[in-house]
């Protein structure tokens, strides 16, 4: 094998996470907000709008947890066994919240209970995500190619402090969602909701821009110091741009335009999550490279990968495509 | 390292895996059976399939969600708490699990939409394609995790080097020497645990005179094709086990409750295996039995357990039980398939109450059978995790300590029981309101339809 393989595979496992992050992150950020519904069929209705759609969205996170077992093993013995908790939490509240799809319609009584499952479910499994992504860019103790710390270290500022933005960072994609496949009074709480959370999310990504680079030298040293500057000036300057288009056309009443933004805003994120880790895959001291599987692994899987994403694009496309347009309360799927 | 942690964590993943393949032994097979009903509506138009169809799709819906959400756990139970069989699997193991998401999960769930809710979305030629999908999705679904345990129970095609498994050759890691058999062995099981379910739902009815209809078309297509299947299990059974011989006698020996190698064995009906004595108590044998179904000769030789170091024997017990339990289960679908077609040639299937109930009374022995013979097969292959090459107690995660997994495991349970327990309620409630009528399609859009007759057309 002469082809090095790695820098694919990044990017593979990057598509994969950044769909997880968008595709079930506005289904997420529905369930956070499912409660604030005006009423019980407002309720039905926005969850009508992800129910045809959700389990595919979720396949994606099965694909980043699987594709980091597959393609940088190392990384995923120490990561995940040092997230014990919060991808417990994760878990248990993903199984809460797509049983409450549809449990909540066969329940008469207790229908407030799967209600409860669904939004609450869709808020602890967000946070804990981002729990996972603070503690991520904050680094593992690893001692001879294993973690070394405690399953507790997330339990610091940090980490917490990203969930709480993760959440606001869901509500954006949810509420730009519901902009798309809603109209009327519905689609109005949502240009509200949306408004609220990109405030929120504006001023996490601040705070989470000031923090690295204090807590990480070297970090500060990647953004920091000339030519990087120079190069990355760009990337803070077309984040504020977005987020000021993304506000300007929820004041316009337009239907499509703000769920890209907040796409944009993701995108912007992502990246300079990548600037600011590249080259490690555990922060701070295992490398992509150090982490990967053997060439012959991750050329076994990239041939199939390289054939099948693709198609499975497509066909997810089609379905997307089959439940295209506004949700009415007449749509009833049951 | 923590044994504490260990064993919970063992207790943990086969709490979670086995509740979680209660769903799948259920929806491999209905998604196929939701197929062929669809594909029957599209060729003939009789309304029967359609109404039986969309009821099944309502309870496909529910145990599929519960499949779903019971299953992303899984492949981070190996991180959480196998990191040290993760690291040294992985580049084996996960490649294969990566192409079950890739080639199954996402089929399945990329379809489910439209089957579920795309009825009147989609051409009806479109929805039959969704089922179908569907259906190929969890089979290949079933084809991808069987290689990771097959390789797990008999690996071939690996190198060790550092300490971790490395693939040589993938076309040897992927058709392992068990792959095959448990491949046809499970996929039957699980079609049979499908099937009994579909016999026992239309009985319920067929007692309550309610939708006969339906209920004569399903347990007609249940009881067909138990009929082929129950007697090929056992050929199948037969054939996994001799290959259990050969390449796991030690599990053998504990399934038919073997301590001393000998020639023409008897089989051991029953018994009370003791481990300490290394002897049965209370045996019921057929002599020479043994010898003739597992190496088809009256005075062949089957090594016994005491062949083995204690260190690398399975718990005999749960092996021995296993085994017995899901042979029990296998006579109960033959008694009952037989029992069926002499109602069926009598013309009293439709009629015969105790036997209606009997039918169910038996819906869970498919899922007994699935769940026996998977604590068989696991439990046999202990000692170790991968077999005869790394054991279990040194794949655990090393840094967890005994009570966090103490707090994992009772949230799993605690969550477990009340989610699969208002599931099964659910399901219930669906099951006994029996299949609605049909609502009436919309016609086929104009430029969707094709001439009636060929000048029509023109």
């Amino acid at each position: 094998m002469y082809i090095d393989l790695v820098p694919i595979w990044t990017g593979i496992l990057a598509l994969s996470v950044f769909m997880y992050v968008l595709l079930d992150g506005f289904d997420l950020g529905v369930g956070i907000m499912s409660p604030f519904a005006a009423s019980d069929d407002a309720r039905t209705l926005i969850m009508n709008t992800v129910a045809p759609i959700w389990d595919g969205n979720e396949t994606w996170l099965v694909m980043g947890g699987i594709g980091l077992f597959a393609a940088f093993p190392i990384a995923f013995a120490i990561i995940i066994p040092a997230m014990y908790f919060p991808i417990l939490i994760m878990l248990l509240g993903l199984i809460f919240r797509g049983v409450a799809f549809e449990f909540r319609l066969k329940a008469h009584k207790s229908r407030f209970l799967w209600d409860h499952a669904f939004s609450w479910g869709s808020l602890v499994a967000t946070f804990a995500q981002g729990i996972v992504l603070g503690a991520f860019v904050q680094g593992f103790e690893v001692r001879d190619g294993q973690f070394a710390g405690t399953v507790y270290d997330w339990a610091r500022p940090f980490p917490l402090l990203v969930g709480v933005g993760l959440v606001f960072g869901y509500v954006l994609l949810g509420s730009t969602w519901l902009v798309i496949k809603t109209e009327g009074s519905i689609q109005l709480w949502a240009v509200k909701w949306a408004r609220i959370a990109l405030t929120g999310v504006v001023a996490f990504i601040a705070m989470v821009s000031i923090w690295t680079p204090l807590s990480d030298p070297k970090i500060a040293a990647r953004w920091f110091t000339w030519p990087n500057l120079g190069y990355l000036a760009p990337l803070p300057i077309a984040t504020g741009a977005i987020a000021l288009w993304l506000w300007r056309s929820l004041d316009k009443g337009r239907d499509i335009v703000p769920f890209f933004g907040a796409i944009g805003l993701f995108a912007m994120c992502f990246l300079g999550l990548g600037i600011s880790l590249w080259p490690n895959i555990v922060p701070p001291s295992i490398s992509l490279w150090d982490a990967a599987s053997s060439p012959r692994a991750q050329a076994f899987l990239l041939i199939g990968t390289l054939f099948l994403l693709p198609i499975i694009i497509v066909y997810t496309g089609w379905s997307y495509y089959v439940f295209r347009g506004k949700v009415r309360a007449d749509t009833g799927y049951h | 390292m923590d044994e504490g942690a260990l064993f919970l964590s063992r207790i943990q993943f086969a709490f979670v895996v086995a509740f979680h393949f209660l769903l799948p032994a259920f929806t491999i097979g209905l998604a196929s059976y939701i197929a062929v009903l669809e594909g029957m509506y599209l060729a003939t138009r009789r309304e029967v399939f359609l109404r039986s169809s969309n009821y099944w799709i309502k309870i496909f819906a529910v145990s599929f969600g519960m499949g779903v959400v019971s299953g992303i756990v899984m492949p981070f139970q190996f991180g959480t708490n196998w990191s040290r069989y993760s690291h040294m699997t992985a580049d084996i193991v996960a490649p294969l699990m990566a192409y079950e998401g890739l080639t199954a999960f996402f089929l399945e769930a990329g379809f489910l939409g439209v089957l579920l809710f795309g009825r009147k979305r989609v051409p009806q030629w479109a929805h039959f394609f969704a089922a179908i999908m569907v259906a190929l999705g969890t089979l290949l679904s079933t084809f991808w995790i069987l290689v990771v345990n097959s390789w797990m129970q008999t690996p071939t095609g690996f190198s060790m080097q550092d300490g971790r498994f490395f693939p040589d050759d993938w076309i040897a890691v992927i058709f392992n020497p068990s792959f095959p058999y448990r491949f046809a062995h499970t996929v039957t099981a699980v079609y049979l645990t499908t099937a009994f379910t579909v016999i026992g739902v239309a009985a319920y009815h067929l007692r309550n005179r309610r939708f006969m209809d339906e209920s004569k078309v399903m347990i007609a297509m249940g009881v067909g094709l138990a009929t082929v299947l129950v007697p090929l299990q056992a050929l199948i059974g037969d054939a996994h086990g001799i290959n259990t011989l050969e390449h796991q006698p030690a599990k053998l020996a504990a399934i038919e409750g073997i301590w001393n190698t000998q020639k023409g064995v008897a089989a051991v009906l029953f018994a009370w295996p003791d481990e300490k004595k290394e002897a049965n108590d209370f045996e019921i044998a057929i002599p020479k039995l043994g010898s003739l179904y597992l190496t088809h000769d009256w005075n062949g030789e089957v090594t016994g357990l005491k062949a083995f170091p204690p260190k690398d024997r399975p718990p005999v017990p749960p092996v021995f039980f296993g085994f017995r339990a899901m042979v029990a289960m296998w006579c109960v679908m033959l008694l009952i398939t037989i029992g069926s077609w002499v109602l069926l040639a009598r013309k009293r299937l439709y009629e015969t109450d105790w036997f209606l109930r009997l039918c169910t009374w038996s819906i869970p022995v498919g899922y007994v059978a699935v769940t026996a013979g998977w604590i068989t097969t696991e439990v046999g292959r202990q000692p170790w995790v991968v077999y005869n090459q790394l054991r279990t107690a040194d794949a655990v995660t090393p840094n967890i300590a005994t009570h966090d997994v103490v707090v994992s495991l009772a949230l799993y349970v605690v969550v477990y029981a009340f989610v699969f327990g208002a599931g099964a309620y659910y399901l219930v409630k669906l099951v006994r309101a029996g299949p609605a009528a049909a609502t009436p399609l919309p016609p086929e859009p104009e430029h969707r339809q094709r001439p009636a007759r060929p000048l029509s057309g023109a």
